[in-house]
């Protein structure tokens, strides 16, 4: 039993004559899928950490431009050769940051030997030249990051673009696409960068090229499955009935639809290229001599590994942090965007 | 099922053509003769090297001539070591790279089914978090650098394990551990996922209800269920295997292809990085393909499908 409502002209509106126009927009974007993956990476400890790790490790890589690039870390002094890792004041006495090497068994402040200053401090050691490792690893790092990003911008183009296309064409286009992925797929990664580096010089861009050609295929594989579920959808339709053209329902509807998915998988690209870029490295293979990667140093360190271990376990150590946060993180975003794990 | 593998197979061969062509060219795309020391030949001399070679012939014919050499594993002789059959080199350098990427798949699959299985048993405890952040560990950090990290503290700073080389089983066991660590980790992760769902199914509650023992059901109903789709996973962990061997090889100072092809690739012998090349191409297509196999063998859910 409803009340009766007595309801006089007062109670209406006149609504201007152009509303028409804006009454099917949407005027908020929409952020709350955004805010709820977030509230959820915030509660994964692992992830929101290493999110922070890796912040950190960005900016300082990239900050430190000015004191840390290939003219310092290039410059050699051979008075200090081989000098182990020391921090100023009260941290220097953490065991491995104290200055002091064994000689004939007994503990000598190298350096003291070498006639460098007390104020001097190179915090990671010095290498068989006399470079500044900790220099040097703030400078690889950033190449590390570098080749990486670039690696991973060119998949992302490459592969987002291609699993669109394939997926929305469907038919024919799709099976010859789908076809060159398996052929291009099962040839081994290592090929290609060998290949690619008979053929370029080695360097920054055939690393990166390389990489990127390696991993597009599995980013065009999951962007496809998705179009080809999204492509059915109502919202899509609606789009099209609207005369939206298909380059702007692939940007402004298919893109921001696929981005979670686009999003995580890049988040295993980024790790997976700083991989082989520092295997390249590592085997001789990757950035060339006077530039440095977190590849590189490793395999400086693993030469120098006997006499001067902390030469190899500082770039071990930071590889392994960067590794480990980006897998983390790419773990704890897979979660935060997969609505099946809401809780 | 046979269709499905004579598709597979059409599709290696024609990969490996690719394979063989693109490399193939693109040698003869390198600058710089095949002949050392050219300019102090004279041009009589340069022609009877150029026809023992068969680089006189037009390029076309070289490249025929190479692709069926290729597909009966004739790999041409190599440059740096004076008239060796490349197929030979290879060859020779075969068992080690198999035997170790073997024991490390072994290691691996093993160490990390009893480790997933135990972390799912005891699930939500201290021994779970250790195991979950030993995978992460596994999974994040290359093989090679936990072999230079174990080089050195295994190898060097205590002295328990050969350092390098390739003799006898104890020289074996670092490379092994090294590269075994990311198929350990991986497979941990997974059985650790399968058995969680096993557990929580209900033919456990009925095998917990019938009165089975704590061990029996484990071992028996939970663990045999899980091991099923761990075969998907062998393709992808050997090819993960493949290349990290190449850097570990090198770090162990191992006789095996991987060590091989960085050396050729340092030395630029085109012929030798072509033939491992094709062989590291074909081994690992075939790997792929069995698993693919293996699977469907397994599963009969997936031979239904296709």
């Amino acid at each position: 039993m409803s009340e009766k409502v007595n309801l006089t002209a007062d109670d209406f509106q006149l609504l201007p004559a152009d509303r028409q126009t804006d009454s099917d927009k949407i005027l908020k974007p929409s952020v709350s899928f955004l805010k709820d993956a977030w509230r959820r990476l915030k509660k994964n400890k692992g992830a929101f950490i290493s999110l922070w790790v890796l912040v950190f490790v960005f900016v300082v890589a990239f900050a430190s431009t000015p004191i840390a690039n290939s003219k310092v870390t290039a410059r050699q002094d051979v008075t200090v050769q081989n000098l182990p890792a020391r921090l100023p004041g009260v941290l220097g006495d953490i065991p491995g940051f104290t200055g002091e090497g064994k000689l004939d068994g007994t503990k000598v402040d190298q350096y003291e030997s070498a006639g460098v200053s007390d104020k001097k401090n190179y915090w990671f050691g010095t290498d068989q030249f006399g470079r500044d490792i900790f220099k040097r690893v703030l400078y690889g790092t950033r190449i590390s990051l570098e080749v990486a990003l670039i690696a991973t911008l060119m998949d992302l183009v490459f592969g987002v673009t291609y699993g669109i296309i394939s997926g929305w064409r469907g038919g024919k286009t799709d099976i010859v696409m789908q076809r060159i992925i398996e052929i291009v797929s099962s040839i081994p990664n290592l090929v290609v960068f060998v290949l690619l580096i008979l053929v370029m010089k080695p360097g920054m861009l055939s690393i990166s090229l390389g990489i990127a050609l390696t991993s597009w295929t599995s980013m065009a594989r999951l962007v496809r499955a998705q179009v080809l579920t999204a492509k059915e959808q109502d919202y899509i339709l609606a789009a099209r009935t609207l005369g939206s053209s298909t380059w702007r329902i692939g940007l402004r509807h298919l893109v921001p639809n696929l981005s979670s998915t686009i999003i995580v998988q890049l988040m295993f690209t980024i790790p997976s290229a700083i991989f082989f870029e520092a295997l390249l490295s590592f085997i001789g293979l990757g950035i060339p001599v006077p530039m440095a990667s977190l590849g590189t140093l490793l395999n400086d360190g693993q030469k120098a590994m006997q006499f001067y271990p902390y030469q190899l376990v500082i770039p071990a150590v930071i590889l392994g942090i960067i590794m480990i946060a980006f897998n983390l993180l790419g773990d704890g975003l897979r979660d935060a965007f997969d609505p099946r794990t809401k809780d | 099922m046979f269709k499905y593998i004579i598709k597979r197979l059409a599709i290696i061969v024609l990969t490996l053509v690719l394979i063989i062509s693109a490399t193939f060219f693109l040698m003869k795309l390198m600058p710089g003769s095949p002949l050392a020391n050219a300019e102090r030949l004279s041009a009589s001399q340069q022609k009877m090297i150029e026809a023992q070679y068969g680089l006189d012939k037009p390029v076309i014919v070289q490249y025929v001539t190479y692709l069926w050499d290729a597909l009966h594993f004739d790999f041409g002789v190599s440059f740096q070591f004076a008239n060796q059959e490349v197929s030979t080199l290879v060859a020779q350098r075969l068992g080690p790279s198999a035997q170790l990427g073997l024991q490390a798949l072994v290691f691996g699959l093993i160490a990390g089914t009893g480790l997933g299985a135990a972390a799912a048993v005891r699930r939500n405890t201290k021994t779970d978090t250790f195991l979950s952040v030993l995978a992460v560990l596994g999974i994040s950090i290359p093989s090679f650098v936990f072999a230079a990290l174990l080089q050195y503290w295994i190898g060097l700073k205590l002295g328990w394990l050969p350092i390098a080389g390739w003799k006898g089983f104890a020289a074996t066991v670092l490379p092994t551990i090294a590269l075994g660590m990311s198929p350990l980790a991986t497979s941990a992760r997974f059985i650790r996922t399968e058995m969680v769902d096993v557990l929580g199914s209900d033919y456990i509650e009925l095998a917990r209800a019938k009165g089975l023992s704590k061990n029996e059901i484990i071992w028996k109903h939970a663990l045999r269920n899980s091991l099923i789709p761990l075969v998907t996973l062998i393709g992808p962990m050997a090819v993960n295997l493949l290349t990290g061997s190449i850097v570990v090889e090198n770090i162990f100072s191992i006789p095996g292809i991987g060590s091989q092809f960085v050396d050729s690739i340092l030395t630029n012998d085109y012929q030798i990085i072509m033939g491992t090349t094709i062989v590291y191409s074909m081994m690992l297509m075939v790997v792929l393909l069995l698993t693919d196999i293996l699977y469907g063998i397994i599963d009969p859910r997936i031979r239904l499908a296709e």
